[in-house]
């Protein structure tokens, strides 16, 4: 058997050669997932959000349905049925669009209540005011309103992109080579599980606090003309 | 010229306006008086289509609009009927998210589709006319009541508005800031712009009024000159609510 000394040495080994594969898998990877599917979300938000809010009675069923389904059901499922239950409809995806469009359907979901619920939270005088001086209704939405929800859907918009962060971890399952993926591969290898997921943690970590930091700069960017 | 025939507005079960009718003449400020409740602020809102009367016709300027049961405004009649009226609100509602001179600005770009350099030249002289004109670039939260009040009242000038509504606008007020936004109405009454006030202040109504409204559970009890209202009324119920303003 080993002694302590090579057994430590083994594992700084491991942890050093191992870091920059999986930080590389998670830049490859992680990083381009979350970013787009959270852009793409956030597009697909506010058209749910936007039409939930209209008084087409259509466009509300057809929002409210969809929240219902996509917000009732495992992301994890979506996953699966998306990358192995579309071929059976001849619809082959690759793992990776086949992640980035599961994950887009699922946050445009959430993020859709999320803008929702802004919009509603601006006081109904700024309408008034809007339509006071000439203003349609889309004017007064594009112009007054939705720019005063930015700043109140920044804070659940952050903690949403932060737990997107970690959840593109499940495309591991779909075969994408993300940092979860990398790690489990080099942790299947090298035998030691403990000190290769803590090793993925602290890498996830590393990118969630990136990111907590300028959501905080968003922040106090928006935060003009609020009193404290 | 405001001409109101026969106005109505229900709230469901509930009848605010029980048939109103006014004639505000062209440059002239109607002040509209009352206890609460009695429907000056639904007759104001009436007049700006923020709330759409039931019955009734109203006449602004060259524009007439009737409402029955079967009346349906497209939005486009609406915005275009609004065009002309501007709106000052109790609670001010200026944009938080815009400077002062910003909040001018924004309905002349938007809306009457003007240059930027032509709406901020507008804006910058309203913003001193209404004695603002060292605070354009500051945010609304950064300004006192009676401050905000005025960036409020240069927001609905700047339209160029055929009349101006005035929904208690010194009610959400200080009282040693409330003068100031008279004076600026005050102003604004001897350059004859068009103006219809809803106030509870009746020094001022006495003073800036060519005709005083009084109104009671949604009609128009007595409407005349200040002195016909204020010293000469025979009216009981106009009696009434004058004794009990003055108690206070």
């Amino acid at each position: 058997m080993f002694s302590n000394q090579e057994r430590i040495d083994r594992i700084i080994g491991i942890l050093i050669d191992s870091f920059f594969p999986i930080l590389k898998a998670g830049i490859q990877f992680t990083i381009p997932l979350t970013i787009i599917t959270f852009v793409l979300g956030l597009i697909l938000a506010l058209l749910i959000a936007l039409a939930r809010l209209s008084s087409v009675k259509v466009l509300i069923v057809l929002a409210k349905f969809y929240v219902w389904i996509f917000r009732g059901t495992p992301l994890l499922v979506q996953i699966f049925i998306l990358f192995y239950g579309l071929p059976s409809f001849g619809i082959t995806l690759d793992p990776f669009p086949a992640a980035v469009i599961a994950f887009t359907l699922n946050k445009g979901a959430y993020s859709s209540e999320i803008i929702r619920a802004a919009i509603l939270s601006i006081p109904k005088g700024q309408w008034e005011a809007a339509f006071s001086i000439g203003m349609t209704k889309s004017q007064a939405m594009r112009r007054i309103i939705i720019p005063q929800s930015i700043r109140v859907t920044l804070p659940p918009l952050g903690n949403s992109f932060i737990s997107l962060v970690k959840d593109t971890s499940l495309a591991a399952t779909i075969t994408v080579t993300e940092l979860f993926q990398k790690g489990q591969q080099i942790a299947s290898v090298t035998y030691e599980p403990l000190w290769i997921y803590i090793e993925v943690a602290f890498i996830y970590l590393i990118f969630s606090t990136v990111l907590s930091y300028f959501q905080e700069k968003l922040e106090l960017r928006y935060d003009k003309g609020i009193a404290k | 010229m405001i001409q109101i025939s026969n106005l109505h507005k229900w709230f469901d079960q509930l009848e605010v306006l029980k048939g109103i009718d006014l004639l505000i003449p062209r440059g002239e400020t109607a002040v509209i008086i009352g206890p609460s409740g009695s429907g000056k602020t639904t007759l104001l809102r009436c007049l700006n289509l923020l709330e759409i009367p039931t019955q009734g016709t109203i006449e602004l300027g060259n524009k007439s609009i009737h409402f029955d049961k079967s009346t349906k405004l497209t939005s486009t009649e609406i915005v275009s009927f609004r065009k002309s009226t501007g709106m000052v609100f109790q609670g001010y509602n200026l944009f938080p998210h815009l400077t002062a001179l910003e909040n001018i600005i924004e309905g002349q770009i938007i809306v009457l589709k003007k240059t930027k350099a032509e709406a901020e030249k507008k804006a910058r002289a309203l913003l001193e006319k209404v004695g603002l004109g060292d605070r354009a670039d500051m945010y609304p939260h950064q300004l006192s009541g009676g401050q905000q009040q005025r960036v409020g009242i240069a927001r609905a000038m700047a339209m160029e508005p055929e009349v101006l509504l005035f929904d208690e606008p010194t009610s959400a007020l200080d009282p040693e800031l409330v003068g100031e936004v008279l004076k600026v109405i005050k102003d604004l009454a001897k350059e004859n712009m068009t103006q219809v006030i809803v106030t509870h202040e009746m020094n001022f109504a006495r003073e800036v009024a060519d005709q005083v409204i009084f109104m009671d559970q949604g009609v128009v009890v007595e409407k005349g000159t200040p002195s016909e209202i204020f010293q000469n009324t025979k009216n009981q119920r106009t009696l009434q609510f004058l004794n009990k303003v003055a108690e206070r």
